[in-house]
């Protein structure tokens, strides 16, 4: 039947990705062995690749945005499910979800010529000087605009929609009973969300967060345009970094041989199964909660 | 008989009126911290907007829809060939990915509940979660490097594949939404079922299908990623399926990087340009749909 | 008024319409379940229907037994419906009465799990033969639900049409289309209130108008049979008796199976009436009779409102 076939496309495609990655980052990751995940060295010509800077940066700007994007998720989220007049409510949301809609590009953009040139001249030194966290090892080294904090901030405006979209849902489903059940025992409105509603939607809003995370990790164009690009580990967030995404988008119009190749599609591969496991994990937990 | 509160009693009175007021307040910073939290998290797409606008508008006219891009250092100059080409890839991938799509969404409305759906469902929402960069190494591993040459067609499969678990999933749901009795009353007309689910089921939640491939539309119009390495990208005029294409997104982010300043206009200008294609698209959707529930009968 | 007593009539008051078929101006081609000839019709003398032998039998029922999964919901059920007349199938909520009507056009069967034994004859054919195509069966026999099912994305002249469409070449040509269906909306009482709007949306219409539309849509085929099950069950008192009226009407064209939990309305619009208790149809006899002297106590008991 014509519509059985349309279905099973969608397994076959995925068979197919998974095939043709797989194939082509075969050799890299073959050659390499465990260093690929390891190792810092990457260098085409002696075709040598490490890529655990690129590791290192998809989990820590991501975090970074995790970090940076949950509690204003979650506030956002609260506000429109317990607090906002219905007036205010339809637009903030719709507002708040436009920010899906941005494409990762005018993030880029927007984040090249206004957020980078605003932290490099206000923010860094806050943190570094006025903060006097320039000390520490977080913040410390020159902060010329590209690094792995910028790239963490504008993941964050971009997870941001999700996070606060799933776990408004979330909340909204949470029963008037239990809302009823805490200001019955004189709570006020506050402590009744957080003693009473917001546990009660934990797993979803954890959900939420974790598809968050599972967006940030594949995110390409914003974060190639503002994390730097540089092969390093660096403990500073105002050091430049690399990630799985980045480092493809960056490196393969223009790689040297065929190993090169071979290993930005392991990068790929390594991306692959990393959004895999996240994603079944965010399911997962929605799907807990939606029982 | 006196019942005036004890000494005792009056503390502890005063204890819970100082932490009940103590609570009144915290909620009262509460409140006023979750404003200050939706303000926020507004703010930024307010800035982006705004900055948009500035930047941009000032860098439109005419010219840039009609014009072709000039040679670096020369002011001036248009867009014209990304926003063909855009639209160029915009209709390849949905030649792909809305028949696909719109037939796996009906096998999955129809066939609820049967084990192999509940797979295909499980998968395509694995195929929706995958970087857009992954689905761009895909198509090159699949269709640049064998043929040899980027193509707008390998840009045009990679969003297309990108398109079918958006455009399957809302078809299965409006499909879900139209009742079982009117299919119950197509087969009793002697509707054989293959034509219940076209002619019924399909065109009953037409409507909220259109909406959903509008949405998945709009959201591969900006996809810069998969086009990287597929349609690659063509300073000259080019409609042709086996020649590298321009796209808009493509564009902003060549100009965007560059040390140009007359690109970094151009950039704004096709930024202001791509997000307004984004926003009606969507709007188009979200109206499409609105103006259906007003019609509609008990 | 009182009909006079009459195999099988209605017992309570009804407008007493004459009954005259609706002139048959245009010629409309006879289905066919398969390239065969008929069985001449049975002149057999019916213990199920009380009726004279010369009347014929549309449709009969032999040993029929519905299962969903290993849940039996019809047990054993056998019962003749006349040519022309209408039947009634009461019984409380249960019963099995629906499924019973639904396994008549093999409406049974589009639900997962659900299985069918024994045998079904339209005109002297067993519909559930090896080779018989349900969906032919269908043409033969319409139905009409609970609830009015109008399509929504469909005109209300085209859903009065909607049946034509899935005739092929079988289908009247387009010209007398038209005719037809201001035909149907006339035998249906439907005619005055939407000629002028026909090209509207069928959701643009009351419920009791959109039940009457479906009546309409499954009548402008031209079934052998017509089955309906609690068609009134959604509907306000007026629109009650309005389709109350109709299917009085049909009566002599059109054989009609009505399932209603109603007794009132059993009594008032059907010829014959048969009662189901849990899958078994107890007692089948002419409505008067049924209703009076009631052979099994069981019927009695219902009928009384000791219970259901």
């Amino acid at each position: 039947m014509a519509i059985f076939a349309c279905a099973s496309a969608i397994p076959l495609l995925l068979l197919l990705i998974a095939i043709e990655i797989g194939s082509a980052a075969w050799p890299a990751l073959s050659k390499a062995g465990l260093s690929f995940i390891t190792s810092s060295d990457w260098d085409p010509v002696r075709e040598s690749f490490g890529a655990a800077p690129m590791i290192y940066g998809t989990i820590v700007s991501s975090l970074i945005a995790l970090v940076l994007a949950t509690p204003l998720a979650l506030g956002v989220a609260i506000f429109l499910s317990e607090f906002a007049p219905p007036a205010v409510r339809q637009p903030v949301a719709f507002l708040v979800d436009l920010l899906a809609a941005i494409p990762s590009v005018v993030y880029g953009l927007w984040g090249v010529f206004v957020l980078m040139p605003l932290m490099r001249e206000h923010l860094m030194p806050f943190l570094a000087d006025t903060l006097g966290l320039g000390g520490t090892p977080f913040f410390s080294g020159p902060a010329y605009g590209p690094s792995m904090l910028a790239a963490g901030i504008i993941l964050a405006i971009m997870v941001l929609p999700y996070i606060s979209a799933v776990s408004r849902e979330v909340l909204m489903a949470v029963p008037r009973s239990q809302r009823e059940a805490a200001l019955a025992l004189g709570a006020t409105r506050w402590e009744t969300i957080r003693d009473a509603v917001v546990p009660y939607a934990r797993s979803g809003i954890l959900g939420g967060v974790i598809l968050g995370l599972a967006r940030a990790l594949g995110e390409t164009m914003a974060v190639t345009m503002l994390i730097g690009n540089r092969h390093e580990i660096s403990a500073s967030l105002f050091a430049p970094g690399y990630t799985l995404a980045s480092v493809i988008a960056n490196e393969f119009a223009e790689a040297t041989n065929v190993m090169h190749t071979s290993a930005l599609m392991a990068c790929g591969a390594v991306l692959f199964a990393i959004t895999l496991i996240v994603n079944g994990l965010a399911r997962w937990l929605v799907y807990k909660v939606a029982k | 008989m006196s019942v005036r509160p004890s000494g005792v009693q009056r503390a502890a009175a005063d204890r819970t009126a100082r932490s009940l007021g103590r609570r009144r307040a915290k909620n009262m910073v509460m409140l006023g911290v979750m404003y200050l939290a939706a303000a926020l998290a507004t703010l930024p797409l307010l800035l982006i907007l705004g900055h948009l606008l500035y930047e941009g508008a000032s860098s439109l006219s005419v010219d840039f829809f009609v014009k072709m891009p000039q040679p670096v250092g020369e002011a001036g100059g248009g867009l014209a060939n990304a926003i063909v080409g855009t639209l160029v890839l915009i209709g390849i991938a949905s030649a792909i990915g809305l028949p696909i799509g719109v037939g796996a969404g009906l096998f999955l409305a129809e066939r609820k509940g049967t084990r192999y759906a509940t797979l295909v469902r499980f998968l395509s929402d694995v195929l929706n979660g995958l970087p857009s960069i992954v689905m761009g190494i895909f198509a090159w591993q699949f269709l640049v490097r064998p043929l040899g040459h980027f193509s707008a067609a390998a840009g045009g499969v990679a969003l297309g594949a990108m398109m079918i678990p958006l455009v399957t999933r809302t078809t299965e749901e409006m499909i879900r939404l139209v009742p079982t009795s009117l299919r119950e009353a197509a087969l009793a007309l002697a509707y054989p079922n293959w034509r219940t689910s076209l002619t019924i089921m399909l065109r009953s939640a037409l409507p909220g299908i259109v909406t959903g491939a509008l949405v998945a539309v709009a959201r591969i119009a900006g996809e810069t990623a998969p086009l990287l390495f597929t349609a690659f990208g063509n300073q000259f005029w080019s409609t042709s399926l086996d020649e590298p294409i321009s796209a808009l997104p493509l564009q902003i982010f060549t100009y965007a990087i560059s040390p140009y300043d007359e690109w970094h206009k151009l950039a704004w200008a096709g930024a202001l340009v791509l997000i307004s294609l984004v926003l009606i698209i969507s709007l188009a959707a979200r109206y499409a749909t609105r103006s259906r529930f007003g019609r509609s009968g008990d | 008024m009182l009909r006079a007593a009459d195999s099988g009539g209605p017992v309570t008051e009804i407008p007493d319409k004459v009954m005259s078929a609706p002139p048959d101006t245009v010629a409309r081609p006879a289905p066919r379940l398969r390239a065969a000839t008929f069985a001449p019709a049975g002149a057999e003398p019916s213990q199920t229907t009380g009726t004279r032998e010369s009347e014929s039998v549309r449709l009969s029922m032999d040993s029929l037994s519905a299962f969903f999964g290993d849940l039996q919901a019809v047990r054993d059920a056998s019962v003749q419906f006349v040519d022309g007349k209408v039947t009634a199938i009461i019984g409380p909520s249960g019963c099995g009465k629906s499924t019973l009507l639904r396994c008549l056009n093999r409406m049974h069967e589009t639900v997962p799990t659900a299985r069918v034994e024994g045998t079904v004859t339209l005109d002297g054919e067993d519909i559930y033969a090896r080779g018989v195509n349900a969906i032919e069966v269908r043409r033969q026999i319409g139905m009409v639900f609970q609830r009015p099912t109008p399509f929504p994305t469909m005109s209300i002249r085209d859903n009065v049409a909607a049946g034509f469409r899935v005739m092929g070449s079988a289908a009247p040509p387009r010209k007398q289309v038209d005719g037809i269906v201001e035909e149907t909306l006339r035998r249906t009482a439907l005619w005055d209130e939407v000629s002028s709007r026909l090209k509207e949306s069928a959701t643009s219409l009351s419920g009791g108008q959109q039940q009457r539309l479906c009546i309409a849509r499954a009548l402008a085929t031209n079934p052998k049979v017509l089955l309906l099950d609690e068609p009134t069950a959604s509907l306000d008192p007026l629109s009650t008796q309005k389709v109350e009226e109709l299917v009085y009407e049909l009566r002599g064209s059109v054989t009609v199976v009505i399932v209603t939990h109603n007794m009132q309305q059993a009594a008032r619009v059907s010829d014959s009436t048969a009662f189901m208790l849990n899958g078994e149809l107890v007692e089948v006899a002419p409505t008067r009779t049924l209703f009076t002297t009631p052979r099994d106590t069981r019927t009695e008991s219902y009928i009384t409102g000791r219970f259901g």
